[in-house]
Order: C-alpha cells, then structure tokens, then sequence
C-alpha cells in the first residue's frame, strides 16, 4: 500500500471522530422528543406504582435534572467510552450490546455474503444468457424478492421450511435441547442462520443482481473487454477478470448503503426468527424507553456503520486504482 | 402431601361443574382421562417476551412471575376457586378479631444453595420486600406492624386491622420468600441474585442468555418427594406471535403460556394433539373495559356513559373480537371471583333506542351532521384484540351519534397521556381485578387514588359514599359483612359507572396434548411447574 493511501485511510478515520459524536447528540436530542419515560414503563409494567415511588426511581436515574445537565453527563460519559446503565436491564449497556452484537455480525456478514454472492452470480448468468427464458427467469425472481416485504418472506418461508417440512429450526440460535460442541455447534449455529440470513438479504439481492447484469452489458461493448477478446483471452477470463471487476464498483457503492439499511432490517428480521441480536434489543428499548441502552446501540451502530464506509472507500481504491482520493490537498 | 392433593382435587371437581365456557368443543377437554405421571424429559415453552429479572419479590410484572415461579416459591397457591392451599406454608389460622395471622412453615426446604429455609426467610421479605419495594405489597402489608418467629417454622403477623385480602395476595406471584442469607444488607434491586436466583421451588436456575432463553433444571432435593416430574424446563423468548404459533405447531415448543393469539388458536383445535387451557389466569381476573375521563364536559354526566353502555353489543364483542374467549362483564368484580361476585346489579342490556334517549335527555341533541360529541379514544399497541375491540366500540358508538376518534400510541405515551397528562377523553386497558376487589378494583374507583402513576383512578371519579364502603370493607374481619359491603359497591359503581366493565377476559395457555399437570390451580399462570409431566410422542 502506498504512504498516500495509508494517510488517506488515516485522514477518513480521524473524520470519523466528529461525526460518531455529531451522531450521538442528535440522537440524545431527538429521543428526548419522546413522550413518557422509562419509570412510566415499568410502573405500567409491574401494574401500578406510588408517585412517591416513581419519584425516588427518577431520582435516583437522573431523570428529574434538566436535560442539558443530562446531555451534559451523556456527553462526558461517552468521551470516557462509558455507555451508561440500562435501569430496566439492570445490567450496563456495554455489557448487554457486547452480548448482543456477535449474533448480530454473524446474521449481517451472512446475509451480505448471500446477498452479494448470489447477486453477483445471478447478475453474470443473466448478462451472458440477455434475452432468454433464463434471464427472464431471473427479472422475475428479482422482482418478486424485492417487492416482498421483508417478515412476510420470513414468515413463509418458517411456514414451508419448519412446520410444513421440517427441515430447520424456527427460531434461536441453537438447539437448546441438544448442547452441541465443536463441528456439530457449528453446524447447528449454521442450520439456524440460512432463513434469517436468506430473509435479511432478498432485498439487496435483488438489487445486486440488476446492478450486475446492468453492468455488465454495458461493458460487454466496452473497448478494453473487445480488446481483451481480440488479443484471445478466454471468454470466462473477459467475463470475471476484466468485466466483472469494473462491474464490482457501483456494488461496493450499494454495499456501504446496505450496511446501514441492514441495522434497521435486522429488527424484523430478528423478531421473527427469534434471533438473539441488537435489533430486538433496540425495539425493546425503544418500546420501554429505555433510553441508556437505545442510545448505546445507536451509538456503536454508528461507529461500525462509518467505518465500513471508510472500508468501502478503501476497497473502491483497491478494485480501481484510478479512483481519486477524495480530500488531497494541490 | 396427600392432604393438599386431596384439598386441590375436592376444589377442581367444583370449578369442572361450574365451568360453563362459552367455548364450543374446548371446555370439555379437561374431563379426557389424566395418564399416571411419567418422569424425565425437558419441557421448551414460551413466554410473550423476556422478561427484565428474574425475581418476582418487589416487580410483579407477568412475564417475571412466569419464569421465577419456577425456582422462588410463595406460602400459598390458589385451587381453581382462588383458596389458598400450602406452599412453603403447611397450614395458617387467623384470629377471631382478625388482628393476628400464624403460619406454620413447611420443614425440611432447602433453597438450593444446600442452607435451610426458615421463618427468618419470611420475616426478613416481608419487611424489607414486600413492605418496601412491591408495587402491591406495600398496600397489601401496609397493616402489618411486627412479625414474630417464636421458632424457626412459625411466623405470626401482628396487624392493626384486619386484612383478610392478604390471603389473595400471598402466593409466589404476589408475595414470594427470598433468601435472606443471600440479599440481608446488599442493595436488593440490584443483587446478582436477581439474574440467577437461588429458590426452594422445584426446579434450579441454570442460564440466562439474553434475548434467547432461561434453563432450568430439576432440583433434586425439592421438599416435595417424587417431583418434580421434569428433568428442566427451557423458556425460550420469541418475539413474533405468528412464530411462536409455528414453534409450536412445529413442536419445538411444548407449551405457549398466554401468548398465541386468539385468531391463531382455532390451528390448535385438535386435541389429539393439543390442549388449551383457560382456566391458569383466574387469579388475576382480568377486564377489558373503557374508561372515561369524567372531569370533561359532557363525559361528567352519568346519563351520557350509561347511554355509551347501552349502546355497546357486548355479546357480541366478545364473539367478534375474542371469538368466544372471554364473557361479557357485569361489573366491577368479574364472576371469577365467586365469593365476593354479584351478578344482581343494574345490567346495561344492548339498547341502541335506550342509549339515544339517555343522550337526548342530557342534552346531546343529534346536529345535522348526525353527531352529537366527538371524542378520542386511546389506547396502548398491547395486543391485536385491543385493537379490533376499540374499532368495534368505534362503530357502535358512532351508531348512536358519539363520534370516536382512536388513538393508538406505545405504553410509554399512552401511561403518560393517561395517567400524568390526564389528556384524554375515553380509554381502553385491560386491568387484573385480582381475588379481593380491595386490593384490584379498588385502586380504580377510590377518591385516594386519583394520583399520577399508571393503573390509578385515571378516570378521577370520586364519590364519598364509596370511598367510605370501599375503606370499610377493607378493614372488615366478618366475610359476611364484607360481602355486604362489595354488593353495595358493585350497585354504586353500576349505576355511576365511570368505567364500563366490557369483557371478562381468559388467559389462554396453549399445549401439546402430551404435557399434563396432576394439580390444576387458579394462579396458574405463575405455578411452579412441580406436578407438570410430559407423556412420551
């Protein structure tokens, strides 16, 4: 890697300070809008409470302070990495998100690979086949899976694949009558992982597949691929080395969005298939206004989601090296 | 144990008699013949999501109840008729003047850490728990002054007058025993125990892995000889209700406690292969109902709510919206609770006309679009049948001229609209009337009560001749004199009505027709599972 490419990479991190923390105030102030608190979801919860009691419980959260001194607190708690106290949970937030988040990263990588690779695959198979049954075949299956709301697919597909055949399980992430070790733990994880990662990813798959094929045709009448023919290279040589890696940029693109569509995604996903992950665990929050916790989510989300921007920028760089780099002083 | 098998047994053959569920084809599914108790085997259930601790001492949230029943046990459970049959407690007697309650504690229990369970154990939750830290308990013990434990199995409460509710309210669910050698002189809202309770009930605590399930397993040194039958219990949390119903048509799952919902249960009426049960929510007796705000305008007027229940088909609400689960209700105290329930109040029947003139004479002339009052109606995203209930009341509302805008908004603002906001004109909930109307319906009407936290007098009726019946039948020793006074209260609250009582509602517990229970108990909701066995596929 070049000295220009390595301060490149360390320029976009240094950015992604500032906007980590512009994204934690506004979140603290946005969910401030929020109507009830959490002592009102838990008295709600346990069926009654005193005001006398609910007031001790604000008090001793710090609910009762004015909201810059709870900004103000946020703020400096968050500079020292501490995400706080989940007053429902009763557990700290970091602690319960760390808990969360290998579920969540397994679910996301899976459906990303899924996703991409088959998009991929498909987007190549109909580009080569244009205009045949196959590549009508496959507009059709794009269609239909990107139109397909994203828990109905999940629902049916438990439906099929569970109660009507019973080949996998329903939900969770392992079998928790069998405790497997080794291989078979593995294998098990993975038996669990095809729908929620199958679900999570038809939408992007269907958008990777267009974006392939599309791609792909215009290269096909571009100079350097005739060229490329022209001087014998074979057709699957053309079609994966000089083709498709032009055609992987506007899908690197796609791939940092999706990134980030994948978090808010996850939530469906992860309520239908019972799947241990962030995304339960924010709309739980969310619901009982659990507002250290939600903010803790948000704000690791937040990190991950730009630094894999930050990934994608690099990998743009990697795939063409043509790509300026953005920001480079003349 | 024979005597409480037989206690449980006498009390189960009277509710079969009585049960006249107006279910088709499901009541009768009790009387199929009970195989002997086989034992071994897990038994995976759900709940309708996680739950926050799991220590139901001082948080009486449902789902917690659900799961630490299991481990953390109480000194009663109730039959199917709501009495009290021994738990950790072997037997109690109350004084004649109502003043003093003895409990004799079972001998030989274990908390499973391998130390002795004793009075200390009651005495140390009642006074530093239950009386400080529960929702309820702080209400239900209020009366309580000092308690004895002359021996390390007797506890006797000293009271300052008597408190005859306390016996609705002392099983696991309501009043469970903690260890004291665990939480004396730690911060117990935040002792480690809570995530990891350490119980005398049947089954021992093994793992909590959030967001996914609890483990239990079978305490081998339970008091009670031969059980648990279980070999463990997995809870599993699973947030989707159509995936729950899959899980268990699937048969990963054995057991879905109140959380299929009622449209999806007619893919469980086969009892071959499955059983659904509905009698485990007896203790919390719960309502359905809609609740005015009576400090606006017109909804002040009495007449304007009698017409409102006039106008409201209960019959067929109930068919409608909860397709037969559930009845309609006939006032404060739902007919569940048998000894305190009168049916012979002022009944509201269906009466469009009726309703009608009700308005007219309060003034609430048609105007020319047809409508006389428009109003909001709120109510929390709990449950699909909430929902589907506030447009029906919506539509026959309408019918009679009171135009009805819903609202629908999450727990946390629809509590505080409600309850601290008081912002609001008509609102729905579904509220746990408990087995003594002091310590469930209470709450609802009393002048006392009308204070911002949720499940109070929201509606902020107040009437001094209630307040006076309801203070007085709280403090009453003689059940007969009580009884008297609920039948008054039951005739003040008819005929003000600030709250309209729609449905009495069933919790419905779905199985597989393989999971039995030899003692069938009204809190069974929250029973420790002791006697639950699952017969071989």
């Amino acid at each position: 890697m070049t000295s220009e490419t390595l301060s490149f990479i360390w320029r976009r991190l240094l950015q992604v300070i500032p906007v980590v923390i512009g994204i934690a105030c506004l979140n603290f102030l946005i969910l401030q809008l929020a109507p009830g608190d959490v002592v009102d979801v838990l008295a709600g919860d346990a069926g009654g409470s005193s005001p006398e009691y609910m007031a001790e419980l604000r008090r001793s959260f710090g609910l009762d302070q004015a909201v810059y001194i709870q900004f103000y607190r946020y703020l400096s708690n968050l500079v020292q990495f501490n995400l706080g106290f989940s007053f429902r949970q009763n557990m700290p937030v970091l602690e319960l998100v760390m808990g969360r988040l290998p579920a969540t990263i397994l679910l996301m990588v899976a459906a990303l690979v899924i996703a991409l690779g088959v998009g991929c695959a498909l987007g190549v198979l109909a580009a080569s086949r244009v205009r045949t049954a196959v590549d009508n075949l496959i507009s059709v299956f794009v269609l239909l899976s990107h139109a397909m709301p994203t828990f109905w697919f999940g629902l049916m597909a438990i439906v099929l694949f569970s109660a009507k055949l019973g080949w996998l399980p329903s939900g969770g992430m392992i079998s928790l009558d069998k405790q497997y070790t080794g291989w078979a733990h593995i294998r098990d994880v993975a038996a669990h992982l095809i729908l929620p990662a199958l679900t999570l990813s038809t939408f992007y798959l269907a958008v990777y597949t267009r974006l392939t094929r599309a791609a792909m045709l215009e290269l096909y009448g571009a100079d350097f691929v005739r060229t490329a023919r022209a001087k014998g290279a074979s057709e699957s040589r053309v079609v994966l080395v000089h083709a498709l890696r032009n055609a992987l940029l506007p899908m690197v693109t796609m791939l940092g969005l999706q990134v980030a569509a994948m978090l808010s995604g996850a939530v469906l996903v992860e309520s239908v298939f019972g799947w241990p992950g962030l995304g339960r665990l924010a709309f739980e929050a969310i619901i009982a206004r659990d507002l250290n916790l939600l903010l803790g989510i948000l704000f690791l989300s937040a990190i991950l989601v730009t630094l894999i921007n930050v990934l994608v920028d690099i990998v743009y760089r990697l795939l063409d090296p043509r790509v300026e780099l953005g920001n480079r002083q003349t | 144990m024979k005597r409480r098998d037989l206690l449980v047994g006498a009390g189960n053959l009277g509710i079969l008699a009585a049960m006249g569920m107006g279910v088709p084809g499901i009541s009768g599914a009790q009387a199929l013949p009970q195989p002997a108790p086989v034992k071994g085997g897990i038994l995976n259930m759900t709940i309708p999501s996680e739950p926050t601790t799991l220590v139901s001492a001082f948080n009486s949230t449902m789902q917690i109840g659900m799961v630490s029943s299991k481990i953390l046990e109480g000194l009663v459970t109730y039959d199917g008729g709501l009495n009290p049959v021994p738990a950790l407690a072997k037997s109690w007697t109350v004084s004649p003047d109502g003043l003093t309650i003895r409990f004799v504690l079972r001998e030989n229990v274990k908390w499973h850490d391998g130390k002795d369970f004793t009075s200390a154990d009651v005495e140390f939750t009642l006074l530093k728990v239950w009386k400080v830290l529960h929702p309820f308990g702080r209400a239900v013990y209020a009366n309580v002054n000092k308690v004895d434990t002359p021996d390390r199995h007797t506890v006797i409460l000293h009271l300052s007058a008597p408190a005859q509710y306390i016996f609705s309210y002392i099983n696991t669910y309501g009043s469970q025993i903690l260890p004291k050698h665990i939480y004396d002189g730690t911060d117990i809202l935040t002792n480690p125990a809570n995530a990891a309770p350490i119980g005398t009930g049947p089954f021992v605590f093994k793992e909590w892995q959030r967001g996914s399930h609890v483990r239990l397993e079978r305490n081998a040194n339970y008091w009670d000889p031969g059980r648990p039958y279980l070999d463990g219990i997995v809870i599993r949390f699973i947030p989707d209700a159509a995936a729950r119903t899959v899980a268990l048509e699937a048969g990963e799952i054995q057991l879905a406690v109140t959380s299929i919902p009622i449209p999806n249960l007619t893919r469980f009426a086969d009892r071959k292969k499955y059983k659904i049960n509905l009698d485990e929510g007896k203790f919390l007796s719960s309502i359905f109902l809609l609740q005015f705000n009576v400090r606006r305008p017109n909804l002040s007027d009495k007449r304007v709510r009698q017409a409102a229940l006039h106008a409201i088909d209960r019959e067929a609400l109930v068919r409608l919206v909860w397709r037969g689960y559930g009845k309609p209700a006939t006032g404060p105290i739902p007919s569940s609770v048998k000894k305190y329930y009168n049916g012979q109040t002022k009944q509201y029947p269906y009466d469009p006309k009726k309703a009608e003139q009700l308005l007219d004479a309060a003034g609430l002339k048609r105007g020319a679009d047809g409508i006389r009052l428009k109003v909001t109606l709120d109510y929390g995203a709990s449950s699909l049948e909430e929902e589907r209930a506030c447009q029906f009341i919506k539509q026959y509302l309408g019918k009679v001229g009171i135009q009805i805008e819903l609202r629908s908004s999450d727990a946390a603002t629809y509590l505080r609209r409600i309850f601290t906001d008081v912002d609001y004109d008509l609102m729905v909930s579904s509220l746990h009337m408990l087995p003594d109307p002091t310590l469930g319906v209470q709450r609802l009407y009393w002048t006392k009560n009308i204070v911002k936290a949720p499940w109070t007098n929201g509606s902020g009726y107040s009437n001094p001749t209630l307040d006076r019946i309801m203070e007085a039948a709280g403090k009453e020793a003689d059940d007969g004199k009580r009884k008297e006074l609920f039948r008054q209260w039951q005739e003040i609250a008819q005929e003000d009505l600030p709250i309209l009582d729609l449905v009495e509602l069933t919790w419905v517990n779905v199985s597989t027709a393989r999971m039995h229970k030899v003692n069938p108990q009204g809190d069974g909701l929250f029973a420790s599972f002791s006697d639950v066995f699952l017969t071989p596929p």
